[in-house]
Formats: structure tokens, sequence, C-alpha cells
């Protein structure tokens, strides 16, 4: 690498070394990710997109609906905590909804820095 | 018409021991021959592919190179650099997948990704996987994840257990998202090519709806070759975001 004069013959140009360089250091992943961070809604069909939404709202609410039922069954108290943890799981599921279409531009630059 | 016989759409599910007796006696069935012939056909494509090692590669030893730089593309470019150290899991997770899907479009074989059991396994290992690597990579720190930022601290125990079935949702989400297209595509295919017998068995006015059945069926048969193909992407890219998100921890 060092031993390279890199003056007489470069079949890569700087360009594509330098953006070889970057994305090996990771300075360049950001930007590719972030278009696609959301989980690929770009490209996907109006049917894909309500399958999508409809499978990230009602799995939450299952995964919360079981953790209830088996808190309830170990200390319990019948119907509180499913009843709480079905609302707790209707919020997550929204929650996922919202991660689905959060808007890139906040979030981008936020993951970015927390990366850190 | 054709009210006598039911449409049995579920039966094709069903497991059977395979292997003869000694499938039998060890509960061998369809579904784990079936696993094992995608993990024969996934090192079949590699090793078979890459045995020539030519420099100019013939048309297997394509396919085996395009395999391996489609998905260290989706490991590098999703995770970020690091992603190389994920890409043999997936690398495999992908193409168990893809051949699993693949191989129950064909007649008489058994797609072993239409079990809830079989995806949700797959989906409890890569939960496990990125939530190991998390804590590994943060320690203690991973447990942050749970805490979104700028809230304030009054309502942070609402929110930290919404984080935390919206993480654990992940489960059901990328295990039901497999499963469920592979069941409803079999179940299609089924319904349809009952139709097919049933029209043609009410006799020779309803051979028209029948042929149209028979149509519609092989317009299903390469729906179900993309859904296939997309939904063991779709799997592996759903892991790598998962990944990324245990790596950067955003």
């Amino acid at each position: 690498m060092s031993d390279e004069t890199g003056e007489d013959e470069e079949p890569p140009s700087f360009e594509e070394r330098l953006k070889a360089a970057r994305s090996r250091q990771g300075l360049d992943a950001p930007p590719p990710l972030s278009a696609r961070d959301s989980g690929d809604l770009g490209g996907m069909s109006p049917w894909g997109i309500g399958l999508r939404v409809g499978i990230e709202l009602v799995s939450a609410l299952v995964v919360a609906v079981a953790i209830g039922w088996g808190l309830d069954r170990l200390f319990g108290t019948r119907p509180i905590l499913m009843a709480v943890f079905v609302l707790l799981g209707g919020a997550a599921g929204v929650l996922n909804v919202w991660r689905l279409f959060a808007p890139r531009p906040t979030q981008g630059p936020k993951g970015q820095d927390r990366g850190r | 018409m054709a009210a006598g016989g039911s449409i049995d759409a579920l039966s094709q599910f069903q497991l059977h021991p395979a292997l003869g007796a000694i499938g039998a006696s060890v509960n061998f069935t369809q579904a784990n021959l079936m696993m094992v012939v995608a993990g024969v056909l996934t090192f079949g494509l590699l090793w078979l592919g890459m045995r020539p090692r030519a420099m100019v590669p013939g048309r297997l030893q394509s396919a085996a190179e395009l395999a391996y730089e489609t998905v260290l593309g989706m490991c590098t470019e999703t995770i970020g650099p690091e992603g190389r150290s994920f890409f043999p899991f997936i690398f495999t997770l992908f193409f168990f997948i893809l051949f699993g899907n693949l191989l129950g479009v064909f007649p008489l074989f058994f797609t072993f990704t239409s079990h809830i059991a079989v995806t949700l396994a797959l989906t409890v290992f890569v939960v496990a996987l990125v939530t190991v690597v998390a804590i590994r990579l943060h320690g203690w720190h991973f447990f942050s994840y749970f805490v979104p930022q700028g809230v304030p601290v009054a309502l942070l125990p609402l929110l930290v257990p919404i984080e935390v079935l919206s993480y654990l949702s992940r489960l059901i989400s990328l295990s039901v998202r497999l499963f469920a297209n592979m069941m409803a595509g079999h179940v299609m295919l089924e319904v349809f090519g009952a139709f097919v017998v049933m029209l043609g068995a009410a006799g020779v006015i309803f051979w028209v709806p029948a042929v149209f059945s028979l149509a519609v069926n092989v317009a299903l048969i390469g729906f179900e070759l993309l859904v296939a193909t997309l939904q063991a992407y779709v799997f592996a890219v759903l892991t790598c975001i998962y990944l990324h998100d245990a790596v950067h921890l955003h």
C-alpha cells in the first residue's frame, strides 16, 4: 500500500479509491442505510405496505397479550395485567408503524450521532 | 354444482414420517427431509459451483459468485462495515429459506417454511442472536435502546414497556410474515387446483371455468416463485436491519 507510487498507473480513479476507503472506514455507511433503515418501503406495492402494517400492528398485540396472560397466570391477577398489556401492545404496534413511516431526515442524523 | 366434494386446502400441511420405518421411529418427517435437501442444495451450489475456480466463471460458478456477492452486498450495505462478520449467518439463513420456499413450488415437495413452528424457531434464533450481539458489543448500555431520547422521566415507566414490546414483536412479525405468505400461496394453489378437478368433473359446460382456474393456477405458480424469493430476501434484509440496530444501537 505504501510503496505504491500511484502517479503513473492508477486504473481505479481517485474518486473510486476515495469511495472505497470511505466505505471501508464506515464513513459512507449511513447514507444508503437511512434510505432503507425503516425496512425497504420504497419499492413496495400498496398491498405489500398494507400487509406489512397489519402484521406490525397485530404482532405487537399478540406478544403483549401473551406476556399479559403469562404474567396473570404467574401472579394470579387474572384480568388486570392482560388488560394493561393489551393497551401497551396496541401502543407498541402503533410505534412499529410509526417507525415504518417515520420521516427520514429527522431519523437519519439522530441514528448517526448516537451510533458513534 | 360440485358441492359434493369439499375443498381440503389444509391437509397439504400435515406432517408425515419420511424415509420409511427408520424415519417413523425418530419422527423424521418430510419437513425435516426438505430441510436436509435445502441444506444439501445450498452446499452443492457452492461446492460444485466453485470447484472449477475458473477465472472466467461458467454458469454454475456465476450463480455461486452472484449468490455470494448479493448477500455480501446486503450485509455490508445494511449493517455497515461490521456486516462482514455476520455474512456466514445471513448467507446460511437466506439460502435455507430461499431453497425451502422454492422447493415448495415443485409438486410432491413440501414447504417447510409454511409451518409457523419452523419460521418462529428461525426468528427466535435471529432475535436471540441480535440481543446477544448487542449485549456483547455494548454491555449494559444495550438497555438504553429501550429508553427513547428527549422524553420526560415521568413518562418512562409507560414508554419503556412499549419499547420492549415493540422489540419483542419482531418475533411475531418476522415469523408470521414468512409463514403467512408461504401458507397463503399454497392454500390458493390448492383451492384453484381443486376447482379445476371439481369443475372438470361437473360436466362439459363447466370446462370453460375449469380452464380459467387452470390458467389462474399457472399464473399463481409464477407468483409463488416471486413470493418465495422475495420473502427469503425480506427475511434476510430484516435480520440485517436488526443486526444494524444491535451494532449501532441508536
